[in-house]
């Protein structure tokens, strides 16, 4: 199957880009304004609250990362329009200014001088119109030249490096021939396979840039006095047969397929133009799915062997696996069964269109096994402690 | 299934398991393109998704998968055994 053959259909945004969901976002610019955002959700249907734990005494670079993390969740294609509740009103404007770069509609409410339950009325009576505004929304074709989409995997085992992770890489090669815009990232994960990744950069200014996020991590680590050892490979990867963090690597790094590196990504920073892009960011599975939402993907690979359960209620997740195990106890969660890969009756290549064709169906409206079991694991990346 | 071992690369020092074998099994070993490579006695109980030695290696060996070394062996390891993290070790974080 060619990326071209496929037939997909979103919402055109304001800017342009296509969204495959169609939400009404309720976003918390603090904890503090988490019940206040839970408040409008329960009383409009079709809003999606993004509760969270973070957003007070953040400063520097830990600061600026929330505030692109909680703006990009609202800039995401995937959501139609956006309230922003803050406790205070100068951090609530910047989430919504951000926001309304796109054009789309967004409001922003504070809490203080007002209390929870005038300013969940007020928000409610806005997030009314702007559902019944979405829900006029009609879907239309795009090309792929206009998809945005991530990859990440999680509680890997063998199986994942033998067969999920290479699909992934196979349908992203064909994406990228297509001029799709794709990432993936994972920066400690690499360990081991870091060579490779950048010989798979497009120029050396692209491969400096991966060094010196790797090496940073790296020394990081080395910082506090510790190693990633008993991280990195977790349990999960144990158990499933993985032993070095080499291996690991080695695994992951097969969802990049032959594609080269156009750029190197801080988090949830949206890439400038088409191709794959390795963004610097944790493998914790929830947090990176999180930034490469807020980097504006709109759909999302997760190859899993052992059988991470996540979601995300912006993006569709969806779960590629091979470990027959897996597939068999956990079968709830597994959208693309790949288990055909060890037993040799399938290629790489049947495997890819049969990926392919889930990536069309969720793309055009099917719940993904995550959307279906409400996994909306929305979770910001904390670089340090608060002030 | 004939095979009961894959193999990222037929130069690889270990393959891994995609069914649960069992110790004193003769297990064969294919490539994902279905390639024949070799046929192992496997001297242990490996579980689905472990790895099986496909050669005898000395102990510091770099152990090599998808033609890599992917960590080194912390003694001998015999052709057939289970190779995990009793006797194989990253040499990454100055492990």
């Amino acid at each position: 199957m060619k990326a071209k053959d496929l037939k997909l259909t979103g919402y055109r945004r304001e800017n342009g880009r296509f969204g495959v969901r169609n939400y009404v976002a309720i976003i918390p610019v603090d904890d503090l304004s988490n019940s206040a955002a839970e408040g409008v959700a329960s009383l409009v249907r079709g809003t999606l609250a993004l509760p969270h734990p973070y957003g007070r005494l953040q400063f520097g670079e830990d600061l600026e990362l929330t505030f692109r993390t909680l703006a990009g969740a609202g800039r995401n294609p995937n959501v139609a329009a956006a309230i922003v509740i803050g406790i205070e009103p100068n951090w609530t404007d910047r989430i919504v200014k951000s926001i309304a770069e796109t054009g789309k509609r967004v409001v922003g409410f504070g809490i203080e001088r007002a209390g929870d339950l005038k300013t969940i009325e007020a928000a409610a009576r806005v997030a009314k119109e702007f559902v019944q505004y979405a829900s006029e929304l009609q879907r239309e074709p795009f090309t792929v030249k206009q998809l945005w989409m991530s990859s990440k995997c999680g509680e890997s085992d063998t199986t994942s490096g033998l067969a999920a992770n290479p699909t992934c890489g196979r349908v992203f090669e064909r994406l990228q021939a297509a001029g799709a815009t794709l990432f993936f990232g994972e920066t400690t994960e690499v360990t081991g396979g870091e060579d490779i990744i950048m010989s798979h950069c497009v120029n050396n200014k692209v491969a400096a840039d991966f060094k010196r996020c790797f090496d940073d991590y790296q020394r990081l680590i080395k910082s506090q006095g510790v190693d990633l050892l008993g991280s990195q490979p977790t349990e999960g990867n144990i158990r499933g047969g993985l032993t070095t963090i080499e291996e690991k690597a080695m695994g992951n790094i097969q969802k990049m397929g032959r594609c080269r590196i156009q750029s190197v990504l801080p988090p949830a920073v949206e890439p400038k133009g088409p191709g794959l892009h390795f963004m610097d960011s944790s493998s914790a599975a929830a947090e990176m799915v999180t930034l490469c939402a807020a980097a504006g993907s709109v759909v999302h690979f997760f190859p899993t062997g052992q059988g991470n359960i996540i979601g995300n209620p912006l993006i569709p997740v969806i779960k590629l696996c091979a470990n027959p195990l897996t597939v068999k106890t956990m079968s709830e969660h597994i959208d693309v069964d790949l288990t055909g890969i060890l037993r040799v009756e399938m290629t790489l290549d049947q495997a890819a269109d049969a990926t392919m064709k889930v990536l069309e169906r969720t793309i055009n409206g099917r719940l993904t096994a995550a959307e279906a079991l409400r996994h909306n694991e929305f979770v910001l990346t904390k670089l340090y402690r608060s002030a | 299934m004939k095979h009961s071992i894959l193999m990222h690369e037929t130069k690889d020092d270990v393959g891994v398991a995609v069914v649960d074998l069992k110790s004193g099994q003769e297990a064969s070993a294919v490539t994902l393109e279905g390639q024949p490579v070799c046929s192992v006695r496997v001297t242990q109980d490996v579980p689905l998704g472990h790895k099986v030695a496909m050669r005898n290696m000395a102990r510091g060996k770099a152990v090599l998968k998808y033609g890599r070394a992917i960590g080194r062996a912390v003694h001998a390891i015999a052709r057939g055994e289970h190779v995990h993290t009793h006797n194989l070790r990253t040499q990454r974080w100055n492990a």
